[in-house]
């Protein structure tokens, strides 16, 4: 680990001014990422501003929206009741992330921020565009099995790990920014980037801004949802495939749906083309089946994950007929 | 003798209390003063030339002590291979002696600094560079002719009888399958630890996590040209090894580097580094081709098996190991081939050979059966031997038949349906297999042992043996209580120090026979001293070891005879203690008998319909491994063994990138050990008969649990879905047909 | 100052890279928090943190300051084992002994969670207001603390004696 300076903020201004006045500053939440990147020389901050102290009261604000403050660790999450009761999903993904450790300790920001778990990212020894841009990618023709199917590029094909991004980006969660040049809002869905030719420009922050506060509209009251994730064990690993879908059907018929899927995707995936199949059509298997072969009609394979693509199908399809 | 045996009694671990408040200590965590901090570097190729290494950023690094590269690394000796029963290395490389790469994760450097923190990052600012030569990676291009290894584990590559191929060809009924599995990674939760402080140009002690305390001695000796009793091994408690903590280069690397430094070096390996710097167990590519008669007694029985190995390396995993020992068949064609690789070396993992053997040898009995519409638990019993069937030994002990049907009563096999892909529970298919388990009873020749009893009635027994977490402490105090005729509280047992007599490495479940029959030597010498000791007018005087026996604190006459007590002896002679030393007799009970622990293998599975996860949902392990000293431990010793089968049928596995020859998943959450949830309750039984010819009448225990594991959990998931998983890990991808 | 099993401890934290858990085992002299993957990924090192459990590898020492930490060292009282670690003896609830601290303290934070009504992946209504300390459950909330030994079924029987009373 290169050696680093570090603070504590109390507050978001000063969290702000610590880093904007700190060459080589990075945001500390929980550490649990971070600390094991840098303890493998793939993060080299120079600085540390620990936020994880940062008030972390969780509440519905006064326009009905659920606010969850950056510094709220992923299990105060999960416990709170009104998320439990009205936002399920985002409990659901989040105990199917992690160990209650990690997610004692893990930020709800944090978790936004974490970086891939690609095996070469992880490996100081092997090509990474993401870690040094121009290296090459050794997933091109190496083992790629957790690797992306959507929205990938031949520069990087890395999935974003996080569970609970993927039930955010299915309930339309905006982040609420701070920064040197103030404060702005983005939808969860723009947060992170595709790679592209620039695989290690991860997300849409700009220097220096800290994630605040994860703001969620309170879904259909109507809507049933559910988070289902596969792994190669029973707990305790990353998703092969995930799905947070939300489905909300009248009569027969589907009124609304929200379908995100993770661990196919540099990004948690809204499949919004999906989505416009299914609203309005019959609460049917074969509607469902139809919107899966929508939602991953631009899907394509790499030498090994090739399994995700009908994996990825065969969940949307059982999640959405268990929820109609 | 005692008259209340403790020998088979459920008696808690005695060293419970230190281990669950943390008083424990492990290598990493013994006091050593002004220890300074080690960090390796490796090689980030897998075959070469080092051609520079550049050493000014890292040693103008705050902290750093010293750096040791070849360049300045002091001449050393190859350590003698395992299999030597000289050493405990699994590989002949040299250890820093010259600029050549042979596996991608070779340390190429060692780091010191004052702190753990400062070794890591100067570490970091080592810079290497190679020229690369050509490697040897890619196993599926490298397995067409390779060559037989000269010897499997000491026996014979290969066991040709009769013309296997051709009764294949003419059976009734034929399997022929190929089954693989994949690299493995033993994954002690303990990393490999070591300390060695040298006291001056000729004299060191060693604290180290190992398996091998007298090997690991007899190593240094060797490796530094030192007197072996100016070397001193220690390792109270060691964090689980499975074969994994034996003489690896970077118990060399300390030493070499604590001499340069002149002080005391810890190096602690980073959790990547135990997966790339030590060797795991080799992948297999294992044909089993299975020829039988209508009534479905065999006609043929083929095992080829495909292995790895480092380069410079000794170790092929002996997979055809229970196909020679399990059925009689009419014609056996055995064959085992090594392919070289520029990997780490093939090291002993838990039940090597057999653990992956059988799950080739017992997934094709598994389609067989099938084909013969016939139980796979019946089909097992027509092909029992009556004596070893590729040697024609005698078996010393093998209650096989009555494992199996003892075992099916109680896990209800008979309520089983044969027909695949027919009970469900909701989303959940469910299914059954059985697979059987064996593993060789091995007693390794040089333990040795003293057992010193002092005038205050207790005793002691010492030996340099290991307590990885098997109950070694336990169980031989228990056995030592009873030989010694004394209670449970009166014996202590000493261990883990290279002060002690020599002992055998805690491998190939051999230990605690091993240790027995050198406390057998020992107790032997004792008495025998002791009734020199005895005065004229003793009730013993004149009697031979022979006529006496052991028990109620003292040494009798046979047949409930007069004798006296130790302490009597003892003060009446003058002295506070006396010491027995011995060497276990040699293990000659393997000359004319076939010696193998036994057992069945039980388990249900239930497999998504949607996502093809398995989970397995009950077990029942019934093992024939002759008499059990702690049922306690014992059971937790099949236990263990179970949830790393388990393991390796659905979710490990070493990923190497054969490009580079890197390993890939060199880390605790993506190497997939099971965790609590993947486990359900384990059931597990034993019949207990005593095997007339082992020290206690008890084989080994350690690994014959993992045996048949994988092929049970294969076995059920064709019987739940219908489909045959041939190649290790069962992924859900598999289980689908994705 | 961190407050380490009840006694406040000053001890300079110099070097900002140093992990909570290395300045429990070196500069506090408590070995009982385990280094088994300094990664996040065995769960060894797990100690309570104002009373939560936290994996003591991936906090840095200074994120610490001004809190509690709880080590296995800390867990007995006047000298006694808690009936936890008397019940992981009773149920051989490990072998090699090197996960065990990290087994207790993870029990000792979950069991906790459990009472403060935080839900897991196998709680059949995550909405509900309680939950019970069932097998699966146990299982499942315990899947962060690896144990290569394979003793994880005497170590849900301890947990379960201690805290839902008696095995089932």
């Amino acid at each position: 680990m290169k050696p680093f300076t570090y603070q504590r903020a109390d507050d978001v201004a000063s969290a702000v001014a610590a880093a904007a006045t700190t060459p080589g500053a990075v945001y500390l939440g929980g550490g649990t990422n971070l600390v094991d990147l840098m303890r493998q020389n793939i993060e080299r901050p120079a600085a540390l501003v620990d936020i994880s102290r940062l008030p972390a009261r969780i509440e519905i604000g006064t326009d009905g929206r659920l606010r969850i403050p950056a510094a709220a660790t992923n299990t105060d999450v999960a416990a709170d009741p009104v998320v439990r009761r009205d936002f399920r999903i985002i409990a659901e993904a989040i105990v199917n992330g992690a160990s209650g450790q990690i997610r004692n300790m893990a930020t709800v920001g944090g978790n936004l921020m974490q970086r891939t778990r690609c095996l070469y990212f992880y490996d100081a020894g092997a090509h990474c565009n993401k870690r040094e841009p121009g290296s090459g990618c050794d997933a091109v023709d190496g083992h790629n099995r957790m690797h992306a199917v959507l929205g990938a590029s031949p520069h990087c094909m890395a999935t974003h790990p996080s569970d609970l991004a993927v039930a955010l980006a299915a309930l339309d969660a905006r982040v609420h920014l701070a920064g040197p040049a103030g404060q702005r809002t983005v939808e969860l869905r723009d947060l992170h980037r595709l790679p592209g030719d620039t695989p290690h420009v991860e997300h849409t922050l700009e220097p220096g801004e800290l994630i605040t506060t994860v703001s969620v509209p309170a879904p259909p009251a109507e809507a049933r949802s559910a988070y289902r994730k596969v792994r190669e064990r029973a707990s305790y690993a990353f998703a092969l495939v995930s799905v947070a879908a939300l489905l909300e059907v009248r009569d027969g018929t589907v009124v609304s749906a929200r379908l995100a899927l993770g661990g196919v995707a540099a990004k948690p995936w809204r499949a919004a083309s999906a989505e416009a199949v299914l609203t309005g059509a019959p609460a049917t298997r074969a509607s469902f089946e139809r919107a899966a072969d929508v939602a991953l009609a631009d899907a394509r394979p790499l030498t090994h994950n090739g399994f995700k693509i009908p994996l990825m199908r065969r969940v949307i399809v059982s999640t959405l007929e268990e929820l109609s | 003798m005692n008259a209340d045996p403790v020998v088979g009694r459920a008696v808690p671990r005695r060293d419970g209390p230190a281990k669950v408040s943390g008083a424990a200590a492990f290598t990493a965590e013994v006091p050593v003063e002004g220890t300074a901090h080690a960090k390796l570097v490796c090689s980030t190729v897998a075959a070469g030339e080092i051609t520079g290494i550049d050493l000014t950023e890292a040693r103008s690094a705050p902290g750093v002590v010293a750096i040791m590269t070849h360049h300045n690394a002091p001449a050393m000796r190859i350590a003698p291979l395992l299999i030597t029963l000289r050493g405990a290395s699994f590989t002949r490389a040299p250890v820093m002696q010259d600029a050549r790469i042979r596996w991608n994760g070779q340390p190429v450097a060692i780091v010191v600094a004052e702190t753990p923190e400062q070794a890591d990052h100067a570490a970091s600012l080592v810079r290497v560079s190679y020229a690369l030569a050509e490697a040897r990676l890619v196993f599926d291009d490298l397995k067409a002719g390779a060559p037989q290894p000269d010897h499997v584990q000491g026996e014979a590559p290969a066991v040709m009888i009769g013309d296997a191929e051709a009764a294949l060809r003419a059976a009734d009924t034929r399997v022929d399958q190929v089954y693989r599995t994949p690299w493995h990674t033993h994954c002690a939760i303990e990393p490999h630890a070591t300390t060695v402080a040298w006291h001056d140009d000729r004299s060191l002690t060693m604290w180290d996590a190992t398996q091998a305390i007298t090997h690991s001695q007899a190593t240094l000796a060797e490796v530094f040209s030192l007197d072996l009793e100016n070397i001193r091994v220690v390792s109270q408690f060691v964090g689980g090894a499975f074969g994994n903590k034996m003489m690896w280069s970077h118990q060399i690397l300390c030493a070499a580097a604590a001499r340069l430094a002149q002080r005391p070096v810890r190096l602690v390996l980073s959790r990547s580094d135990v997966f790339r710097v030590t060797g795991g167990r080799t992948r297999t590519e294992q044909r089993v081709a299975l020829g039988a008669r209508a009534d479905g007694t065999l006609t043929a029985l083929i095992h080829e098996a495909t292995t790895t190995t480092g380069i410079s390396d000794g170790f092929a995993e002996q997979c055809t190991f229970p196909a020679r020992v399990l059925y009689g068949a009419d014609t056996f064609g055995i064959d085992q081939r090594v392919v070289e690789l520029h990997t780490p070396a093939n090291s002993s993992m838990r039940a090597p050979g057999e653990s992956v053997g059988s799950f080739a040898l017992e997934c094709a009995i598994d389609e067989l059966a099938e084909q013969l519409d016939v139980d796979p638990l019946d089909l097992r019993t027509r092909f029992e031997p009556a004596a070893h069937p590729t040697t024609g030994k005698p078996f010393s002990a093998r209650h096989l038949l009555e494992a199996y049907r003892l075992g099916a009563e109680r896990f209800g096999w008979a309520e089983r349906s044969s027909a695949p892909r027919s009970r469900r529970d909701g989303p959940w298919w469910i299914g059954q297999g059985v697979a059987t388990a064996t593993y060789p009873y091995t007693r390794m020749p040089g333990g040795r042992a003293s057992v010193t009893v002092s005038a205050d009635g207790h005793a002691t027994v010492r030996t340099a043996a290991h307590e990885m977490g098997m109950g070694t402490a336990t169980v031989q105090a228990q056995y030592a209580a009873d030989h010694l005729g004394l209670p449970l509280d009166r014996v202590h047992f000493e261990y883990g120090d290279s002060r002690h007599p020599a002992a055998v490495p805690a491998g190939g479940s051999a230990q605690t026979v091993s240790i027995i029959a050198s406390v057998v030597a020992a107790t032997r010498a004792l008495t025998a001293e002791l009734l020199r000791l005895t005065s004229s007018d003793s009730p013993l005087a004149g009697a031979g070891t022979d006529d006496v026996e052991l028990r109620d604190g003292g040494i009798y006459l046979r047949d409930g005879g007069a004798g006296q007590s130790w302490p009597d002896i003892l003060r009446r002679a003058g002295r506070d203690e006396l010491t027995g030393e011995g060497a276990a007799s040699p293990p000659t009970e393997t000359a004319q008998h076939a010696m193998h622990s036994f057992g069945v293998q039980f388990c249900e599975v239930r497999v998504h319909d949607v996502t093809g996860e398995v989970r397995v949902s009950r077990w029942l392990g019934m093992f024939d491994t002759g008499r059990i000293i702690n049922p306690r431990t014992a059971t937790s010793q099949f236990r263990g063994a179970i949830v790393m089968g388990i393991g390796s049928a659905l979710s490990e596995e070493t990923i190497f990138d054969e490009r580079t020859g890197r390993v890939l998943n060199a880390t605790l959450a993506e190497y997939h050990v099971p965790v609590h949830a993947d486990i359900p309750p384990i059931e597990v039984a034993w019949l207990g008969h005593p095997d007339p010819l082992a020290p206690m009448a008890g084989k080994g225990v350690g690994e014959v649990g993992m045996v048949g594991v994988a092929a049970a959990v294969a076995n059920a998931v064709y019987n739940a879905t219908g489909r045959r998983i041939r190649d290790l890990p069962i992924t859900p991808d598999k289980v689908l047909g994705l | 100052m961190i407050v380490i099993n009840g006694t406040p401890h000053e001890i300079a934290i110099t070097d900002p890279r140093r992990s909570l858990l290395d300045h429990l085992r070196t500069d506090a002299g408590l070995h009982g928090p385990k280094k088994g993957c300094d990664q996040g990924g065995c769960g060894a090192c797990t100690v309570l943190l104002d009373g939560r459990r936290v994996l003591a590898c991936l906090t840095l020492a200074a994120q610490a300051d001004g809190r509690t930490v709880t080590t296995v060292e800390g867990v007995g009282r006047d000298g006694d084992l808690d009936p936890l670690q008397e019940a992981f003896i009773n149920h051989d609830g490990f072998q090699c002994g090197y996960c065990t601290p990290g087994q207790v303290c993870s029990a000792i934070g979950m069991a906790d969670e459990v009472a403060r009504g935080v839900p897991s992946r196998v709680s059949p209504e995550i909405g509900a207001a309680s939950f019970d300390l069932s097998p699966d459950e146990i299982r499942e909330r315990m899947s962060g603390n690896l144990c290569r030994c394979g003793a994880y079924n005497g170590i849900v029987a301890a947990i379960e004696e201690t805290y839902v009373g008696g095995p089932r």
